[in-house]
């Protein structure tokens, strides 16, 4: 698929900040299922700092903005093309060893409910790929869609205990239930094009990644009940929702803060 | 049990300590006490009065002085000296593989789950080689001594080792109070140690460096039980000391606040934890460290000391590894002794350490300052069954070690002098060089018969001395 992303973050502050200083993981990965035509990423008042990509493949850009200023826009305009791998990370070039997602966060640690959960789920580690597919179809069963109900620091446990949540909440499930089968997973960021029905997809979106003996990294979408495709561009990765975003800052102010994102996916003809 | 007294041979006096018994038995009662009070009111004048890292207990306590020194002879020296330059540099070349191919995991010398599970590994450093390709900069190993020629380390210590302060101080301050010592005896020198600390620094500062490197040392302030240190050290070595909130991010490097107006700085010698280095890499809340640091300094425009994730070399189920690192990368026999130890995880070492209990040493894994520690031999069996109990909740959390015959020295006490027992803490210093002052931080079990020479468990600390040819 050729698709064309616009993604603008802007923060309207409630009095002017004197400096912000920011993380940006927002570059799609590089790997077979995703070829960059145009990318570009742009700051208002800002200044581009160190880029690097660092152990888990992904690109990484500081920025600073120095104030006063009231409002800061981060656009990002690229073409992209994209190949359905069935979920399969495959030509993606990292360093980090799996076993290093194996651990817990805030965010994604057990309670007694998960690691019931993840101990009823039929399979073993010997069918990795099996085992996978049964975590995630499990995760989709108990935590029905439905936006607007949990918020960015909820955790796992408090996602099924509610029985409701958006992909974040998903992805976080997911990779505490795999996690306590031993299998590595960790979270991904990115945008997607359209859901499974063909509804077209206005927000940035999360997923899961969980490794599979002779396979390496596979993406799992909970939410989607699916495996990425070509409708989904991959952006990072880390431990949860945290550690992956793909905007991290920090302001030197003492005012309100205000977000809004709009987010644009669309096909371009062939 | 019997325990190797370093000052006897039989009923003769070593050589390292001839002029030192003389001089202890000629100072007249009320002389020592004088002195005794003498140095405690220049410690409390000085002000160091803060806690070892991690003991815990009152921060302005005084921890006591000991003016009997302890000795070693420079051949004594070479030797320990060749030992603990040889694990610094196992301990960097293990930081420098975990954190690149980890060729020692794939040679199956060390179990995957130890290194990459580990709390203290941070996979956000993965791939990122530092300057010269050194880790840990400073290196702090305790050590005990068993008999003349035998050493074993306890723990390396690859974070942010403190104590050196109190190395510098004990020096000083013996050689205040007593001038003459140091013209009898030959004595090495440990006050350059602050140079070679700079000196150190400076040689791991960024290739975009090209200048002489600015370095500071950052401290999390004033609440630290370590801040005099952090104060004490930037004072001699004639840098900044400087908290979170005093450095900033521009663009592709960091800076400081001065009054004349931003000033880059190159080497930041941290004295504060890896989860409070920057909000935008590790913890979100941290109001300690700087925003922005660690994408600089993947990108190579500063220098952190120790560097982040260096922690993974020193954790006690790592520690059992480092005589298969110093093989596996030197090709060396390890100099120095590692203490036999058992992992409670392990059904048989399990097996064995409930049986022997009572002759074993008990320690929490991630425990430090003597706290949550059983001493078998010295504990009633109401204390081991109390511990077995704990032990058989949560297996994992523990590792048992033998009782090691600690090394007695002669400590002035109230009867006179009598000995007590120590262990060692020497410093290495790890940049374009290895460098190790002669000497360390002597610290001593003040309680008759006290194995534990923690200041939270009433330990002291000495002078230590290493003599010249």
């Amino acid at each position: 698929m050729k698709l064309r992303i616009s993604h603008e973050t802007t923060y309207r502050y409630g009095r002017p900040i004197r400096n912000l200083v920011q993380s940006l993981r927002l570059t799609p990965s590089i790997f077979e299922g995703q070829k960059i035509h145009e990318w570009q990423i742009d700051v208002t008042d800002g200044i581009r700092g160190p880029g690097f990509r660092d152990g888990a493949g992904d690109w990484i850009e500081g920025w600073t903005v120095r104030g006063p200023v009231d409002q800061v826009t981060i656009s990002i305009e690229g073409r992209i093309d994209t190949r359905d791998l069935a979920g399969v990370l495959r030509g993606h070039r990292e360093m980090i060893h799996p076993m290093a997602y194996l651990r817990d966060t805030t965010a994604t640690r057990p309670d007694d409910a998960l690691r019931d959960l993840a101990a009823s789920v039929q399979g073993s580690t010997d069918d990795s790929l099996d085992l996978a597919h049964r975590l995630s179809s499990t995760v989709t069963d108990k935590i029905a869609f439905k936006p607007g109900v949990t918020g960015h620091a909820t955790t796992a446990a408090e996602a099924l205990a509610l029985g409701e949540g958006v992909c974040q909440d998903h992805t976080h499930a997911l990779l505490t239930l795999a996690r306590i089968r031993n299998l590595p997973a960790r979270y991904v960021s990115g945008y997607l094009h359209s859901t499974i029905d063909g509804q077209a997809h206005d927000a940035a979106h999360a997923w899961a990644e969980i490794h599979v003996q002779g396979l390496g990294w596979v993406g799992f979408d909970a939410a989607n009940k699916c495996c990425p495709d070509e409708r989904y561009v991959r952006l990072g990765s880390g431990l949860d929702a945290s550690d992956a975003a793909p905007i991290r800052g920090v302001a030197m102010g003492s005012g309100a803060e205000e977000l809004a994102v709009a987010v644009r996916v669309e096909e371009l003809a062939q | 049990m019997s325990y190797y007294n370093e000052m006897f041979e039989g009923d003769q006096v070593r050589d390292p300590y001839a002029r030192l018994r003389e001089w202890v038995e000629t100072m007249p009662d009320d002389f020592r006490q004088m002195k005794q009070a003498e140095a405690e009111a220049l410690f409390r004048r000085i002000g160091i009065t803060f806690a070892v890292y991690g003991e815990g207990g009152d921060p302005d306590r005084l921890i006591p002085f000991d003016m009997m020194p302890r000795v070693f002879e420079q051949a004594e020296w070479r030797k320990l000296e060749r030992g603990i330059k040889q694990r610094a540099r196992a301990l960097n070349a293990f930081l420098r593989d975990v954190y690149g191919r980890g060729e020692i995991v794939r040679a199956g010398r060390i179990p995957a789950r130890l290194v990459y599970q580990n709390d203290a590994y941070e996979k956000s450093v993965v791939g990122i080689v530092p300057p010269r390709g050194v880790y840990s900069h400073i290196i702090g190993i305790d050590l005990v001594r068993t008999a003349k020629d035998e050493f074993y380390v306890l723990e390396d210590n690859c974070r942010t080792p403190s104590g050196v302060s109190y190395m510098l101080e004990n020096r000083e301050i013996m050689m205040r109070m007593f001038p003459q010592l140091f013209r009898t005896n030959r004595i090495e020198p440990v006050d350059q140690y602050p140079d070679l600390l700079r000196r150190t620094l400076e040689s791991v500062a960024p290739a975009k460096c090209n200048d002489r490197p600015t370095c500071v040392i950052l401290t999390p302030g004033h609440y630290n039980s370590a801040y005099y240190e952090h104060s004490f050290l930037a004072n001699l070595m004639g840098v900044e000391l400087v908290e979170g909130q005093d450095l900033f991010v521009d663009g592709d490097f960091v800076y400081m606040r001065t009054t004349t107006g931003p000033r880059r700085v190159d080497v930041i010698y941290r004295r504060i934890d890896d989860p409070y280095l920057d909000p935008l890499c590790f913890r979100p809340d941290s109001m300690l460290g700087i925003p922005g640091l660690m994408n600089v300094y993947r990108a190579g425009g500063v220098s952190i000391c120790s560097a982040p994730g260096a922690g993974v070399a020193d954790d006690k189920a790592i520690y059992t590894f480092v005589p298969e690192m110093v093989r596996f990368y030197l090709g060396e026999e390890p100099i120095l002794n590692n203490v036999q130890t058992w992992t409670l995880w392990k059904d048989n070492d399990y097996k064995y350490v409930m049986e022997n209990l009572g002759d074993l040493v008990v320690k929490e894994v991630h425990g430090s300052g003597g706290y949550g520690m059983l001493v078998g031999p010295k504990s009633t069996k109401e204390e081991i069954e109390t511990f077995r109990a704990k032990i058989q909740a949560n297996p994992s959390n523990y590792i048992a070690q033998p009782t090691l015959a600690l090394s007695t020295c002669p400590t002035f006490v109230d009867e006179g002098i009598a000995p007590r027992h120590v262990d060692l803490r020497p410093y290495c210093l790890c940049g374009d060089r290895i460098e190790l002052v002669p000497g360390g931080l002597t610290r001593v079990a003040l309680r008759d018969g006290s194995l534990v020479v923690n200041s939270s468990q009433g330990g002291g600390v000495k002078d230590t001395w290493v003599l010249s040819e």
